[in-house]
């Protein structure tokens, strides 16, 4: 489904991501977790088409599209999705016409039928029930005043309701309480199924109690250093990001 | 030399009816104010106040006065119920206004009317001087104006429905030159709602020069919405001349969306203890179209209070100039004064040109004034995207919401929506 070969990333002159691979196959779940610094939020941006990043080398495929190529709205329609870390506040912005206009737009790319209020509304209620999300989210501009907690509940309606293929959660779970965190793993939960993949960004081991991976990734300086099961991240909660020093030289590359 | 524009204007100040224009003793009062205009010209780049409001090509066209009233198609007047003044070309329209019906207490007709029936008294603004020499479109308003909209509501009287007015321009074979004078009257304690329409019927590039005196009374509350959308190639003159006595409140909202240079003057004096003005616009300066709007807020009591809230958007070669001045005289004590002027410049060929003036003479004053010109956030731009929003799509929307910050306050939601499509039916194409 996801296919990252040797990416190399700069920021402002700086290289950032140093040949990063990593394979993604439909209905698992990889964590990529690592210190500050390393290139996780890089990652995300880069691959749900952010400007400001130089692509100097390496490819990217989803499905059979070749990604760096796409616009951000392209990525989106062929079912990339990013959870923000810092989800933007836009006021003067209706949630639900956002995402009404978000959703038919991405219908309309793939060849279906746009949805009339209506039919956009008994989906609404339907994900708004499964994720024991009150609508009172729906009726503010998107994301306007909203808590930290209530912007990644909003976060995981929008995955919710847009179906990605494979989305992608950039720090959800940073300046989040043990509620809302466990929200949102139950939404992502919800969601997990044979066609669909996540790639959870996070530093922390915390989420992955409750969002099992089926892989663990450590990054650092910008490339995978080390891959294994949900086991490396106990590993890395009891001893840190320390003994990873060592292991930056080696090549090494992803699953 | 002679200035086409003026010399036109004085042919058909001689042309106009003599009864009409001595009607209610003004006929000198008339002749005085075009003397001025004419010794002293329009006003020119040197005047502070018409920096950035050049007339050179202005001045160089002719205008006549409409003969008769031209005929519209009903369908270009906005929809909605309620008591309606109609003019066309500046001629009240009869059969397309709305004057029966009225609550009690709400008296409404054309200036034509009241000016036969006069009561001196009630028209004492009709005589108003206009000294300073750029004040020229004032004065010919003063000369020329034989027609508008008089709305006087009762004391105590709450008129639930919506007043409307609407000036629409009808094509003709020469341009003309529309003199409108409108006066507001709003009794104590009474409240009402005004939606003012300036539009056009068809092609026309005609000068409309209104003004609008605007007096509430104490306690008397007035929401006041005013939509220009006029043609391209129309040049409107628009003044509006407020006073409000104690705990009055006016609030009201501006569009300027059409015409090729529509300039407005909105002076409002806070007269009275505790009188509150909320004025806020947005302008859309796209095309080749030049918007300038001039506010020029007096706060002359204790505890007045006036927010400001105006966007303003620059696209293709469009200019936007905003003067936003607040004065704040010595004992009107306990003012708060709050101004907000932001701005989108969409084209690099556009123009933005604000500037906030704030004086102060008295104390414990609270106030604050802001002005940006910047583009569009990018973050919040790819935030819609990565949803899946095309970048069009994505950019209006954010060009709609950075507007519909100065409509918040709105309290009718059908108006609300009837500007919001009036809006979004506009962007896509400024915003792209």
């Amino acid at each position: 489904m996801l296919k990252i070969e040797n990416l190399h990333v700069r920021v402002a002159g700086k290289e950032i991501l140093k040949g990063l691979s990593l394979t993604v196959k439909p209905g698992e779940v990889h964590a990529i977790m690592g210190p500050n610094g390393a290139g996780k939020s890089t990652l995300g941006n880069v691959l749900a088409g952010r400007e400001g990043y130089e692509i100097t080398a390496g490819t990217v495929d989803f499905g059979d599209k070749d990604l760096l190529q796409l616009e951000p709205e392209e990525r989106a329609a062929e079912g990339l999705f990013l959870a923000f870390q810092y989800p933007v506040e836009i006021p003067g912005v209706n949630n639900t016409y956002f995402l009404k206009a978000a959703l038919n737009a991405q219908r309309k790319y793939r060849n279906e039928a746009e949805l009339d209020s209506m039919q956009f509304l008994k989906l609404v209620r339907e994900k708004l029930r499964v994720l024991h999300i009150s609508d009172d989210l729906l009726h503010r501009a998107v994301n306007s005043g909203f808590s930290g907690g209530e912007k990644k509940r909003n976060e995981i309606f929008q995955m919710a309701l847009l179906e990605p293929r494979l989305a992608i959660l950039d720090e959800t779970d940073s300046g989040l309480d043990i509620d809302a965190l466990k929200m949102v793993a139950e939404g992502v939960n919800h969601m997990r199924s044979a066609e669909r993949a996540f790639v959870v960004i996070t530093h922390y081991q915390r989420l992955l109690d409750y969002i099992v991976p089926d892989y663990v990734h450590v990054l650092a300086e910008g490339r995978i250093v080390e891959s294994g099961d949900k086991s490396l991240a106990h590993k890395l909660e009891q001893q840190g990001y320390a003994w990873l020093e060592e292991r930056r030289l080696p090549e090494r590359s992803g699953v | 030399m002679s200035v086409p524009l003026l010399a036109s204007l004085e042919q058909a100040f001689a042309q106009l009816p003599a009864a009409a224009l001595q009607a209610a003793q003004l006929g000198e009062s008339r002749r005085t104010h075009l003397a001025a205009a004419l010794a002293d010209g329009l006003p020119t780049a040197r005047a502070e106040r018409w920096r950035y409001t050049p007339l050179r090509a202005l001045e160089r066209r002719p205008f006549v006065t409409a003969a008769a009233l031209a005929e519209i198609d009903p369908a270009v007047l906005p929809a909605g119920e309620g008591p309606r003044l109609v003019f066309v070309n500046g001629v009240f329209a009869a059969a397309h206004s709305r004057l029966d019906g009225l609550p009690a207490g709400v008296e409404l007709l054309p200036l034509s009317q009241a000016l036969l029936g006069a009561d001196a008294r009630d028209l004492a603004h009709l005589a108003r001087r206009f000294d300073a020499s750029d004040d020229t479109f004032a004065r010919l308003n003063a000369a020329f104006a034989l027609d508008g909209l008089v709305l006087r509501v009762a004391a105590g009287t709450r008129c639930e429905q919506p007043v409307t007015v609407v000036m629409v321009g009808a094509p003709t074979t020469t341009d003309i030159a529309v003199h409108l004078r409108h006066l507001v009257d709003i009794g104590e304690g009474a409240s009402l709602r005004l939606v003012e329409h300036q539009l056009s019927a068809g092609a026309q590039a005609h000068l409309v020069n209104s003004l609008c005196h605007v007096h509430l009374k104490p306690g008397a509350r007035l929401s006041h919405l005013r939509v220009q959308c006029e043609d391209v190639a129309a040049t409107l003159f628009t003044r509006t001349e407020g006073v409000l006595a104690g705990a009055a409140e006016y609030q009201r909202a501006d569009l300027e969306l059409g015409a090729a240079l529509s300039r407005h003057e909105l002076n409002i004096a806070l007269q009275g203890n505790g009188a509150r003005l909320r004025s806020n616009g947005v302008l859309l300066a796209d095309g080749r179209r030049h918007l300038d709007t001039r506010l020029g807020i007096d706060h002359i009591a204790r505890d007045t209070r006036c927010e400001l809230t105006w966007r303003g958007l620059g696209a293709d070669r469009g200019r936007a100039v905003f003067h936003g001045g607040i004065l704040i005289r010595a004992g009107a004590d306990g003012t708060s004064a709050q101004l907000s002027n932001k701005n989108l410049l969409l084209s690099p060929h556009a123009e933005i040109d604000t500037q906030p003036v704030l004086e102060i003479h008295a104390d414990e004053v609270q106030a604050s004034h802001g002005a940006t010109v910047g583009q569009l956030d990018a973050n919040a731009l790819f935030y819609l995207r990565s949803r899946g929003v095309g970048e069009a799509q994505a950019r209006t929307l954010l060009t709609l919401a950075f507007c519909r910050v100065a409509l918040d306050d709105l309290d009718d939601d059908a108006l609300r929506e009837q500007i919001d499509a009036l809006l979004a039916a506009r962007l896509p194409e400024v915003a792209a």
